[in-house]
């Protein structure tokens, strides 16, 4: 599994308190449960802290599923 | 260190956010003593305010529930639409606003008369939300003032001109204050300290406003729900009480038994010497607002107390109100100490540079706090200062004085050992009691006893300073108070009642004294100005309610000594309602005070 997904599973595990939860690059606000607008907040909070790094305004947009944010977290920590 | 510790300082914000539902359903497993409707009105988004208040609350024994305004609908929730918020009528409104809601900054160039209109406009809007709440609910304001202003940086003109932003939100917090001193219950919580203690470059967070709506970054909504609750707390009168301190390497630098006095560090003398000496400055501040002041030490009494006749020595050994001195474990030690000035465990802060010590009582007591202070006394201070345990919304003469009363109480124990009986030790107090209705001077005191006294309470209710201020200006409600003095000093307000007239009888809502006070018949003395007060009203019956809890069980059978009947007990105990008809010569109850004076 991406090393960046194995990273964010226990956060997605944490945030919406979900001990099993398994995500893949498809895992969205559709197909997660508690992903919502409140949430997400939440949800990119802790990751910009996991990571270390801080989701500019114009990059939203690719946070709206686990795949997009595996990309623009590998493109922001290289 | 459990996940708690997560909440504790230095807030460990990522944390908080990433395992904030495991860290609630952790502190829902305890129980809550108070439950509290909390309104948040917002100029920014509340979400994540809310669920971090959500959890220090229920830390401190409130469980909350909540209300929240739609983003920045905080005017038009207490103002205009006002049936959301009357529906749900709060006891709390937290008012979440910040420099990023002042409708308009004023040009660098501006007069001051300019600026002056500007700052009476921008108060006036929070004044009449103020105004309005004050009519509509008796309830609790905290009020944000205002933040730094990140932009722009530290330049001369911004601080001097008039019209300079950093100046203006000066004069903006000024004038705020200001008026909040002109309503009942307005509490400023002060925003801009904390933007200031954190760095406004780490207060802020652009992105997170701009996105999100957030007023703050993930640490500044931390440490902003934290001292929300506690500034909550304060208001219901849960603050801690008394500060427990080691000695060597904590008052003083060195150790006092291999030393000596001449070798420990205090003074002027040395880098370190000056700390202690601050430290202790800062300690006998404490004091000054009211905190007790006790010593736990592993020493030689004789020893321990020989480091405060140092000539450089801040605090004196009547500064404290109980010191212990011996090689017992700590935890045995506080548990004396708590026992020896009647307060419980939940009352007491640990400071001990030791972190085996530390660890100790963590483990050991609970409820004793323990803030993680290092072994550096140059932050001791400080750490204890951000934890805002000793917070307070007012200082009352009461408060400065109560050490006073524990250092008499000593006295008094020590005299009672050398009577016959208990009613000679009683005639020889000489005691005298005020009994009176509720008034402006005692409120705070009254709000204080109702929300911190667990045993000696028929009914456990807590009340908030609004509701209390409510009850004593309703003319259906009788409400008394007590204080108690005696030949050894002043024991203060001590006791307090309300009944409600209801029905052509006096229903008993509340009845609680302090335990420093036990035995003293007291309790004899209110009765009989209750039973004078009904009869003043042409009331005949008085109905008593006893509702059990963990720590109330000493007044289990309170009704029943005074002469009251059973009406009616729950099946399990945990609830029963006396009645008492007064007889048409009713004989007082009191003999052991001597003198009752009306107020």
């Amino acid at each position: 599994m991406d090393e960046i997904i194995t990273k964010l599973e226990p956060i997605f595990r944490d945030v919406f308190d979900q001990p099993a939860l398994s995500i893949d690059r498809e895992s969205s606000a559709r197909t997660v449960q508690g992903w919502d607008s409140l949430t997400h907040v939440t949800l990119v909070m802790a990751i910009e802290q996991e990571f270390g790094l801080k989701f500019g305004l114009g990059e939203l947009q690719d946070l709206e599923n686990v795949g997009g944010m595996v990309d623009l977290i590998r493109r922001k920590s290289s | 260190m459990g996940l708690l510790d997560a909440l504790n300082y230095p807030f460990d914000a990522p944390l908080i956010l990433r395992k904030q539902a495991q860290l609630l359903r952790a502190l829902s497993e305890r129980p809550s003593e108070i439950q509290l409707r909390v309104a948040l009105l917002g100029g920014a988004t509340t979400d994540l305010l809310r669920r971090l208040l959500h959890l220090y609350l229920l830390r401190d024994g409130i469980e909350p529930i909540f209300y929240e305004s739609e983003y920045n609908r905080y005017y038009e929730d207490a103002v205009v639409a006002r049936e959301a918020l009357g529906a749900f009528a709060p006891q709390v409104v937290v008012i979440h606003t910040s420099a990023r809601n002042i409708t308009a900054f004023p040009a660098i160039t501006d007069t001051a008369e300019q600026v002056h209109r500007l700052v009476s406009a921008e108060v006036a809007r929070f004044a009449a939300i103020w105004d309005r709440l004050e009519t509509d609910y008796a309830c609790i304001v905290v009020q944000n003032n205002f933040d730094c202003a990140l932009m722009p940086g530290p330049s001369h003109l911004d601080a001097s001109a008039p019209g300079g932003a950093q100046n203006y939100i000066a004069q903006l917090n000024t004038a705020l204050v200001a008026a909040a001193g002109r309503h009942k219950n307005v509490l400023i919580h002060d925003i801009h300290l904390l933007s200031a203690v954190l760095g406004a470059s780490r207060w802020y967070d652009a992105e997170h406003w701009y996105s999100f709506k957030l007023a703050t970054g993930l640490e500044g909504s931390v440490a902003s729900a934290h001292s929300t609750a506690r500034l909550i707390g304060a208001a219901l009168g849960k603050t801690r009480k008394c500060l427990v301190l080691d000695l060597d390497n904590t008052l003083w630098g060195g150790v006092i038994g291999d030393d000596g006095l001449a070798g420990i560090k205090l003074g002027k003398d040395s880098a370190q010497g000056e700390a202690f000496c601050a430290f202790q400055r800062y300690c006998l501040d404490l004091k000054r607002r009211g905190v007790l002041l006790a010593v736990a030490s592993k020493n030689e009494l004789a020893n321990a107390q020989e480091g405060f006749s140092h000539p450089d020595s801040v605090l004196a050994l009547a500064d404290f109100s109980a010191f212990i001195a011996n090689w017992e474990p700590k935890d045995s030690n506080l548990t004396r100490i708590a026992r020896e000035l009647n307060i419980g465990l939940d009352s007491l802060v640990f400071v001990d540079d030791n972190p085996a010590e530390r660890a100790l009582i963590r483990e050991q007591l609970r409820e004793v706090a323990v803030p993680e202070v290092g072994n550096n006394v140059a932050d001791f201070a400080f750490v204890l200062e951000r934890e805002s345990y000793f917070q307070r919304v007012s200082v009352s003469q009461e408060d400065v004085q109560r050490a006073s009363y524990y250092s008499d109480n000593r006295v008094r124990e020590a005299a009672s050992a050398t009577f016959a009986s208990h009613d000679e030790y009683l005639s020889s107090l000489q005691m005298q009691a005020e009994i009176a209705p509720f008034r402006e001077l005692y409120l705070e005191r009254v709000v204080q006893l109702a929300n911190k006294t667990n045993q000696f309470n028929l009914t456990t209710r807590r009340y908030t300073s609004a509701a209390i201020r409510e009850i004593a200006e309703d003319s259906n409600f009788i409400t008394l108070y007590a204080r108690l003095s005696d030949r050894f000093g002043d024991n203060g307000l001590v006791s307090v009642l309300i009944a409600e007239h209801k029905n052509g009888e006096l229903h008993i809502d509340l009845w609680l004294m302090s335990c420093r006070v036990l035995k003293r018949e007291l309790e004899y003395a209110l009765f009989d100005s209750l039973v004078a007060a009904a009869q003043r009203r042409g009331v005949r019956r008085l109905v008593g309610y006893y509702l059990r809890t963990p720590k109330n069980g000493m007044v289990a059978e309170h009704f029943a000594d005074l002469g009251f009947c059973l009406s009616e007990r729950a099946a399990d105990s945990s609830r029963s309602v006396w009645t008492f008809d007064i007889p048409a010569s009713y004989a007082t109850k009191n003999k052991a005070i001597k003198e009752v004076s009306n107020g």
